[in-house]
């Protein structure tokens, strides 16, 4: 804490209080443990299922990646210290390329994502959360790096 | 499923949902009001898995996929449980928003539980 960033003085003067930064970090892990259980469902229903996994292979291992991706960034998230910031980053960039990709070809190409996953339609199933989520993210490490260092 | 159960259902996450994140944004840690309401949807929803279980039993049977179905039930069970476990251990403003944001998250799984359940090709 050699330069204070924020502007509020009494953060200044208690250190370990916790800010309204990492407070809404605290709903912001919420939300992606809910995504994680989210996709973790939707992928677990799409394998399980014998009547649903033969025919899109390409869309179901993908909402497989996307389950496994959001589960660590929510770990990631949660220990933000050290190399699991690196970890955070990491997986909330592929978040986001992702959905931003899945999210144009589905778009483009209908066919190709003709069956759901999180990221077809920018994640529209999802209340486009999973398109906003690695955004706010992103926001919240940087901004909390900003913080730490 | 039940109709008039799944509204009901509905309304009272809905309304419990809202009720948290406006508590919790007003400052508020969490409280009796905040976790009762969760608790109230909780309860609902363990009637509404054995309605699940028994309606089959009657000739109410789900349209769709009963894998998705339970997947969905399930998940919607263990939400605002682990919801309050965190509130109870962090009690600040942000664990009231996050049992709101629970509430809410079960609304919409109930309502696509209600889509699994009665509409097909979806």
């Amino acid at each position: 804490m050699t330069a204070p960033q924020s502007n509020d003085a009494a953060t200044t003067a208690e250190p370990v209080r916790p800010t309204r930064v990492t407070g809404i970090g605290r709903v912001l892990i919420a939300v992606y443990g809910l995504l994680a259980l989210a996709a973790t469902g939707r992928s677990f229903v799409q394998i399980f299922d014998p009547e649903e996994f033969g025919p899109a292979p390409l869309a179901y291992s993908l909402s497989a990646l996307a389950a496994v991706v959001y589960i660590v960034a929510t770990i990631a998230l949660i220990k933000s210290d050290g190399p699991w910031r690196r970890v955070a980053w990491i997986t909330i960039g592929f978040e986001l390329v992702g959905v931003l990709v899945v999210g144009t070809l589905s778009v483009v190409d209908p066919e190709l994502f003709a069956h759901k996953t999180v990221w077809s339609f920018f994640g529209r199933g999802y209340g486009f959360v999973p398109l906003v989520l690695p955004i706010l993210g992103m926001w919240w490490l940087a901004r909390r790096g900003k913080v730490r260092s | 499923m039940i109709e008039w159960f799944t509204w009901l259902q509905l309304g009272v996450a809905t309304v419990a949902g809202l009720l948290g994140i406006g508590l919790g944004l007003a400052d508020r840690k969490p409280s009796d009001l905040s976790l009762g309401a969760t608790a109230l949807v909780e309860l609902l929803l363990i009637a509404q898995l054995v309605v699940a279980i028994v309606a089959p039993f009657t000739g109410n049977n789900a349209s769709g996929s009963v894998l998705e179905f339970y997947t969905y039930l399930i998940s919607a069970i263990l939400v605002p449980v682990a919801a309050v476990v965190w509130a109870l251990i962090e009690r600040s403003r942000w664990s009231t928003v996050i049992v709101g944001a629970s509430c809410l998250a079960v609304a919409v799984m109930v309502y696509r539980m209600w889509q699994i359940w009665t509409v097909q090709g979806l």
